[in-house]
């Protein structure tokens, strides 16, 4: 059978062999949480607690600031110890509620509730509640996501599990130890679609996650198992829904309008904890990775811990790395520290020993061609590079400059190591903003 | 004080290759051709070689300093200019002609135009073109004194002393081992088939060239001269055909110079549609017009129409419908 794929892409080495076989460990939080208000696509939340209160695990501590917007809930127990500026990954000082662990995990009751006796509504509702946001990295909540305006066009529910970002392995991992949480999350999706189909997306690079989710999908008529070409970025949003129906979606489309909604693994077991336990999003699989770091594997972590807090637990450094990386080497941030929180959409930290990049010398282009064939977007990224460092917006725009999806192939394969992907970025940034006004 | 991290924009990683990895690649990739250019014509040749490769460095380190931009001849481009140049000229040819070839190569059609990945035409086709207007008879002189092939030339008659391509004009074939195995006269690097494609096979297995270039090029000259040999009548069409493909500057020019990155387009479509081109012009200046510079023409010709085949072919964005198809739905 014909691999499903997209056309361009690039082939990394996917270096998942560092984390991929080791369980999922839980790591114990640390003794101060901080809760961004802001984790999510959307309005950030708003406080319902004050300095001084004292908080459970279970417990909201922000409620939804509108309705494109999520809760945010404690994950330990303990003591408000204010509401402050923290830096997020980006390095941004953002509101955030700070709460101090007291170490007893004293936790609220959760609501239970069986599949066959909710509707649509309900569904979606206990999904709202529970602050549940894409985890893969875009933070669009979820209920959001869930509530189209045309339900009955969609046909596709795909569950992403290509991970096609080298060294991350955390999907994959649940995969195989929450195969049937994740087909769990997925009937929940799939009852209020009831004309959808339930497709889980996965690369061959993973043969193990695709055996363990074909035996978990027997028995369920209306959800399979998409095998997909190991190639980056398959995991795109766009190249996926492109592999599994064969449908372009482009800038000024959602998925919605090519009748597909795309859910990360994460996410899918977060809405089968949220529908049938009754339990918010409060703690996600997180892969600490790179060559830096002592034991490279996927850690179960509470939401609200700090990185910092997270490597440590984790057995610390075989040495100072040089470059830290929120998320994986190809669309990842580098981070300007560790005393950074988990979110609900960070998924790993990956850590270098050398950073490959600052070393790399820019030369001219020599035309080779080599980022035109990688680009998903079907761009001819040097040309945009160029332009967008002239500043011609009309010919970057002209030329399809907003359908790049920022994915970094361009970067990755240029021989002559010009930064293509961030002189194309930078372009975009200045033109959506200059369209926001 | 906290420990400082690098910090830069995604990605964060990068592929291994470099401009100065796809260089060195094709200058190995010469070599086969280098080398059986010296056994077939002797020491000459090699020195024919060294000398092209030293004035082509020569020229790029002394333009940069005198204009006084970033020194780019550790990116091995200046040698592959240089050894194209080597490789393009008689086994006898007066030394000073391969210098003055470097230095208007590389100054003129690649340093004025602004260096690597600039040049709208390949510098050592627009050498060899600068060359064979200005020195025409030294640069159509292809007799031999050294190596093996002075041996069995000296054995040979008048006629079969000329080139395989003049031989084939004549509509006659020309013995196809010899064509392949490059014991036939010519210019140094164009002769054997056989060492040329080694070194094609090479830069196709390391992913430097594709096929779309050559294959497109070589495969429209094919059908061309194959309908051509019918039409006129020749005996054994077929395989005038292959002798067509094998003699002159074909094999070099396809696979070393019309898929030079600078001069060629980068599209997909654009790729086909120049080797298409290719395959036509070459047909034109060799079976119609009898010109005996068919490839070097055929493909600095194109050169000039890459940009705008560039600018026709430049793909529509990923979910993006040409306007006629959008309003289809």
């Amino acid at each position: 059978m014909r691999l499903k794929t997209f056309k361009g892409g690039i082939h990394p080495k996917d270096m998942k062999e560092i984390s991929m076989d080791q369980p999922i460990t839980t790591l114990a939080p640390g003794k101060e949480m901080v809760y961004l208000l802001s984790q999510h696509i959307g309005a950030p939340a708003k406080p319902v607690v004050k300095k001084g209160d004292q908080v459970i695990i279970g417990q909201m501590i922000a409620e939804a600031g509108g309705f494109v917007s999520a809760p945010v809930y404690a994950s330990v127990s303990g003591t408000v110890k204010g509401i402050e500026k923290r830096k997020n990954a980006l390095g941004d000082a953002v509101d955030a509620i700070i709460v101090e662990n007291d170490g007893l995990d004293t936790e609220k009751e959760y609501n239970t509730a069986a599949l066959d006796s909710l509707d649509k509504e309900g569904i979606i509702k206990r999904i709202q509640e529970a602050g549940i946001v894409g985890m893969g990295g875009a933070g669009f909540p979820t209920h959001v996501k869930l509530s189209p305006k045309e339900p009955g066009r969609i046909d596709h529910i795909i569950v992403n599990g290509s991970e096609c970002e080298p060294y991350l392995t955390s999907d994959y991992r649940c995969m195989l130890e929450h195969s049937d949480d994740l087909v769990g999350g997925l009937e929940c999706i799939l009852k209020i679609f009831p004309g959808a189909k339930g497709v889980i997306g996965i690369e061959n690079n993973k043969p193990l996650a695709i055996q363990k989710m074909q035996e978990a999908v027997k028995g369920h008529d209306r959800i399979s198992v998409a095998v997909l070409k190991t190639k980056y970025p398959e995991g795109s949003e766009r190249s996926l829904i492109y592999a599994v129906t064969g449908r372009e979606v482009n800038s000024s489309m959602l998925p919605a309008d090519a009748g597909c909604i795309v859910n990360n693994v994460d996410t899918v077991i977060a809405v089968y904890e949220a529908v049938i336990k009754g339990r918010p999003l409060m703690h996600r699989i997180f892969t600490v990775s790179g060559d830096a770091v002592n034991n490279p594997k996927n850690y179960d972590v509470r939401i609200g811990m700090s990185y910092q807090d997270i490597i440590n637990e984790a057995g610390g450094f075989r040495s100072a790395p040089e470059k830290l990386i929120s998320g994986g080497p190809m669309m990842g941030f580098a981070l300007f520290g560790l005393d950074v929180p988990v979110t609900k959409t960070s998924g790993a930290i990956t850590c270098f020993l050398k950073d490959p990049v600052s070393a790399a010398k820019e030369t001219p282009c020599i035309k080779c061609g080599r980022c035109v064939r990688g680009c998903p977007a079907h761009l001819m990224p040097c040309d945009l590079s160029d332009l967008a460092e002239n500043g011609a917006k009309e010919a970057f725009a002209e030329r399809f400059g907003m359908e790049c999806v920022e994915c970094g192939s361009c970067s990755y394969t240029c021989p002559a190591r010009r930064p293509l992907a961030s002189n194309i970025k930078a372009m975009r940034r200045t033109l959506l903003a200059e369209r926001r006004k | 004080m906290d420990t400082v991290y690098n910090v830069s924009p995604s990605p964060h990683v990068r592929d291994n290759i470099t401009t100065q990895k796809i260089m060195g690649a094709v200058v190995l990739s010469l070599i086969p051709a280098s080398v059986a250019g010296v056994i077939l014509y002797g020491m000459h040749a090699l020195l024919v070689l060294v000398i092209s490769v030293a004035s082509s460095v020569l020229s790029e380190y002394v333009f940069e300093k005198i204009t006084k931009r970033p020194v780019t001849v550790y990116d091995l481009s200046a040698v592959v200019t240089g050894l194209l140049i080597g490789l393009n000229m008689p086994p006898e040819v007066p030394l000073f002609i391969p210098v003055l070839g470097s230095v208007f190569g590389i100054i003129v059609v690649k340093q004025l135009f602004g260096g690597i990945g600039q040049n709208f035409m390949n510098p050592a086709l627009g050498a060899r073109c600068f060359l064979i207007i200005s020195f025409s008879s030294q640069m159509t002189d292809f007799a031999v004194k050294g190596g093996i092939m002075a041996s069995s030339a000296a054995a040979m008659d008048a006629v079969s002393s000329a080139t395989p391509l003049a031989a084939l004009k004549t509509g006659a074939a020309y013995p196809l081992g010899d064509l392949f195995l490059g014991t036939t006269l010519g210019t140094i690097g164009e002769t054997s088939a056989l060492a040329l494609l080694i070194g094609a096979v090479f830069l196709l297995c390391i992913r430097v060239i594709d096929l779309r270039i050559p294959l497109s090029y070589i495969g429209t000259f094919f059908v061309l001269v194959l309908i051509t040999a019918f039409i006129r009548g020749y005996e054994a069409p077929f395989y005038y055909t292959l002798c067509e493909i094998f003699a002159g500057g074909l094999m070099l020019g396809a696979w070393f110079m019309a898929t030079d990155y600078a001069s060629s387009p980068m599209t997909t479509k654009g790729q086909l549609i120049y080797g298409v081109c290719l395959g036509i012009l070459t047909f034109l200046f060799r079976m119609v017009s009898k010109s005996n510079e068919g490839v070097s023409y055929a493909i600095i010709f194109m050169n000039c129409l890459t940009p705008m085949i560039e600018q026709f072919t430049r793909p529509l964005a990923f979910g993006i419908k040409r306007e006629k198809e959008a309003k289809h739905e």
